[in-house]
């Protein structure tokens, strides 16, 4: 009954997704008329409604879940009655049918809370941007029911679920993918703002103003799934790597860099009107990645080609609707884009200049990493293979990354419209002078390669350089979307500086150990006491109890295991992390070899950390900039009402 | 003089040893250089950086450096083992990619197969310096 419940809710959601384009078109069409404003006046209610009945869907799957119903094929195909509860109710989005089901409840909801909140738009252009919403998440509903459909019932029910892949049970996955969708489905919102003010060609500051809060979230989200998903991947996989540039992980990537630039652009929009056409085209560019993104996790096409040719509905229906979302923006954008005029103009020395250079290297480094990860796919289906790792990401984007991070550094610090470089000569050559001092230590240190050697030095300028634009302010009086800029610059630095380190100074020591022996790594010593079998839930695993000392300071006992799962049946390995201010020790619990040693992997990762700290501060950046926007808005909308109301008393 | 005779001792058995004993098919669980480091720090760095850019022929997106599948378990062997005899990381590489095709490596030679892969940045970098005098220029 539940399953069923849901699957009508879905289908009610859908018709509802049919009803708001067609009465937004038909609003659109009739104008200012009595049918018109009836049309209108029903748009907002039929998004919040859609809204409400799909996340009433989402929920029966999840109530599914929680009772793993093995007469549900998606619960039998992915559950299990010995799965801890919060791995059961995470489960619901740990697959195809539920992840897609995730995507289109949170389009919706971002769709009825434009219907209940945004005011400002004018009312076409709001008629326009619900309606490009229901056009997108139309073709999401029609994938569901037509080829997904995650509340197909079994003939027999299944005696016993199939289980979770193990690597996914863990609580930093079971959030990450919810926490990218957000970012996902907040770009297709700006993607709907951008075809609306193209179809009502009211490109301005208001619609940058209303669309800034959908960009800003979004990015915090993909920023935060980014960083956590890096962590899961370091912790998770006991080889110490926290970025491999797959192309998993770049279809996450791609999106974040589209809506680094978006963010940047729209705010230019907001605050001087400019760059009006870049914006659009750069929404529009955010939001197919975040669809190209999609098709290449979901469709399957990573594992091979020829897996995609063999089973390429899913993936060509998503291929189609990516062509389709797309290829029509993109016509549409080719029609109006000589209606949407330029904008206020600026020198080249100017606030939006420094923003301009970097919005254009970050849609290179974005090409470099699309090339990177479609090349092998496409070469794969010509017929001949190819790896692009590490060896092609690292050097060839840090050509723009470099420059883009100088730029960075300096931009904040000029002047809206024109600026003379003379005038922030002092800060720059200070930057500089802060850069040496940096590189020298960080060669003394140790040095190993000269990207992680720049990466230290460009770290430090910026970290410094970040929080230059607060120079001679009263700190009490400045605004909130300052200090996010000022944290989110800071916390690139942060980032940097952890990922230069862990390149250039990580140890590694694989040794075998019988209980009682003991090993060094780096500044550690390891003294492995003990190994015995534990069990858990589901798993059984070997731990091994190790004793670590940093230099000469007290012991402190970390247990890395080396976990089986039985449903289905898998290895993993719990590796153990130890952390200092200055970095983390990870230590790894191997198998048994011939002689009866147990294989041990230990790394000391000076200053690791950094990386996901830099992360966290660069979201939280953006969570202030948020903060700050909304109050800004709310506090403007109030004195507008005030001014209103007295004018009417009078 | 006789130390470069017994590398090139040491090279010659290795190449025979290893064209009689395909590595993919190695049958023991954990060959002993898989998990052990080389006891020269320097030869064990080339060991390292040089594993760390091949690919891991059973996995996805993982180099040999860091994945427990048992094909990387016995790559790591042979790449240590190939390194201690003092063989040139690069052409234990090309041997590989002899033997698995371009796709072991990770990091692509310019070839015909992968040079729009460093074609596309250079276009990048001039459409970007296009776009950015477009932007700037011709304004004031």
């Amino acid at each position: 009954m539940i399953a069923e419940l849901g699957l009508a809710a879905l289908w009610l959601a859908a018709a509802l997704a049919l009803l708001q384009l067609a009465t937004g078109v038909l609003a659109l069409r009739s104008g200012t008329s009595d049918t018109g404003a009836i049309l209108s006046a029903l748009v907002r209610p039929v998004a919040i409604l859609q809204g409400l009945l799909v996340s009433f869907a989402f929920l029966m799957l999840m109530w599914l879940f929680a009772r793993t119903d093995l007469s549900v094929a998606l619960v039998a195909a992915n559950s299990h009655s010995d799965k801890p509860m919060i791995f059961k109710l995470a489960g619901t989005w740990g697959n195809h049918e539920g992840s897609m089901l995730l995507w289109i409840t949170v389009m919706a909801l971002a769709g009825g809370l434009i219907g209940l909140a945004e005011r400002r738009l004018p009312e076409p252009t709001l008629l326009a941007t619900l309606s490009a919403q229901a056009f997108v998440g139309l073709g999401f509903y029609a994938f569901l029911l037509f080829s997904s459909n995650p509340f197909a019932r079994l003939a027999q029910p299944a005696a016993e679920g199939m289980g979770l892949n193990p690597l996914l049970q863990d609580i930093g996955l079971a959030l990450h993918p919810p926490t990218l969708y957000f970012g996902y489905v907040g770009l297709s919102v700006a993607f709907s703002f951008a075809v609306g003010a193209l179809v009502t060609r009211q490109v301005g500051p208001d619609f940058a103003r209303a669309m800034r809060p959908w960009v800003l979230g979004a990015w915090i989200f993909l920023t935060l799934g980014i960083t956590a998903g890096s962590y899961w991947a370091y912790y998770e996989l006991g080889w110490g790597g926290w970025w491999f540039w797959d192309p998993v992980e770049n279809a996450s990537l791609m999106p974040w860099l589209a809506a680094t630039a978006l963010l940047h652009s729209v705010s230019v929009l907001a605050s001087r009107d400019a760059l009006r056409a870049w914006t659009i085209m750069l929404s529009v560019v955010a939001f197919s990645m975040s669809m190209l993104g999609t098709f290449l996790v979901r469709s399957g096409i990573l594992t091979s080609v020829h897996a995609f040719a063999v089973d390429p509905e899913r993936g060509t229906f998503i291929l189609a609707l990516l062509a389709l979302y797309v290829g029509g923006a993109l016509l549409l954008f080719a029609l109006r884009v000589q209606t949407v005029t330029e904008g206020e103009r600026f020198a080249v020395t100017s606030r939006e200049g420094a923003l301009v250079v970097n919005n254009v290297l970050l849609s290179a480094i974005l090409g470099i990493v699309l090339l990177g990860t479609l090349y092998p796919i496409l070469t794969e289906a010509l017929g001949f293979r190819v790896s692009v790792g590490p060896p092609y990401f690292n050097p060839v984007g840090a050509i723009f990354v470099m420059p883009m991070l100088a730029v960075m550094a300096v931009g904040p610090l000029l002047r809206w419209r024109r600026d003379r470089l003379e005038r922030i000569q002092k800060p720059a050559v200070f930057l500089i002078v802060m850069v040496i001092p940096a590189i020298i230590l960080s060669l003394m240190v140790g040095y190993s390669g000269i990207l992680p050697l720049l990466g230290v030095g460009l770290a430090a300028g910026l970290a410094v350089g970040s929080f230059l634009p607060l120079r001679g302010r009263n700190l009490l009086r400045v605004p909130l979307n300052v200090w996010g800029m000022v944290i989110s610059h800071f916390g690139i630095a942060v980032a940097l500086f952890g990922m230069s380190s862990e390149a250039a100074w990580s140890v590694e020591k694989l040794a075998a150990l019988n209980a009682g022996d003991q090993t060094q790594v780096g500044p550690w010593t390891v003294d492995l006491t003990d190994v015995r079998p534990r069990a858990g839930p589901n798993w059984t695993a070997i731990e091994g109890t190790m004793l670590a000392r940093y230099g000469e300071q007290d012991p402190i006992k970390v247990a890395p295991q080396s976990r089986t799962f039985w449903s289905p049946v898998q290895q993993t390995t719990e590796s153990a992390l130890l952390t200092r201010w200055n970095g983390q020790l990870y230590a790894v619990m191997g198998s048994q070899g011939d002689d009866d040693r147990w294989q041990v992997r230990l790394w000391w990762k000076p200053f690791v950390t950094f990386i996901w700290y830099g992360g966290i501060l660069i979201g939280l950046g953006g969570l202030l900039a948020l903060i700050g926007r909304l109050q800004g808005d709310w506090k403007r909308r109030h004195t507008e009402r005030r001014i209103a109301e007295r004018a009417a008393a009078a | 003089m006789i130390a470069r005779f017994s590398v090139v001792g040491a090279l010659l058995s290795l190449m025979v040893a290893s064209l009689t004993l395909p590595i993919a098919a190695a049958a023991t669980p954990h060959p002993p250089l898989a998990y052990r480091q080389l006891d020269n720090p320097s030869r064990e760095a080339a060991a390292q950086e040089l594993m760390e850019t091949l690919r891991c022929l059973t996995c996805q997106s993982q180099s040999i450096a860091d994945s427990d599948a048992p094909m990387a378990a016995s790559m790591r062997h042979e790449v240590r083992t190939r390194i201690a005899a003092g063989e040139d990381p690069e052409a234990i590489r090309n041997w590989l990619i002899q033997r698995y095709g371009d796709y072991v490596s990770y990091s692509p030679q310019v070839g015909a197969a992968t040079w729009p892969l460093y074609a596309g940045p250079i276009v990048l970098l001039l459409i970007a310096g296009l776009l950015i005098r477009h932007r700037l220029g011709g304004k004031r």
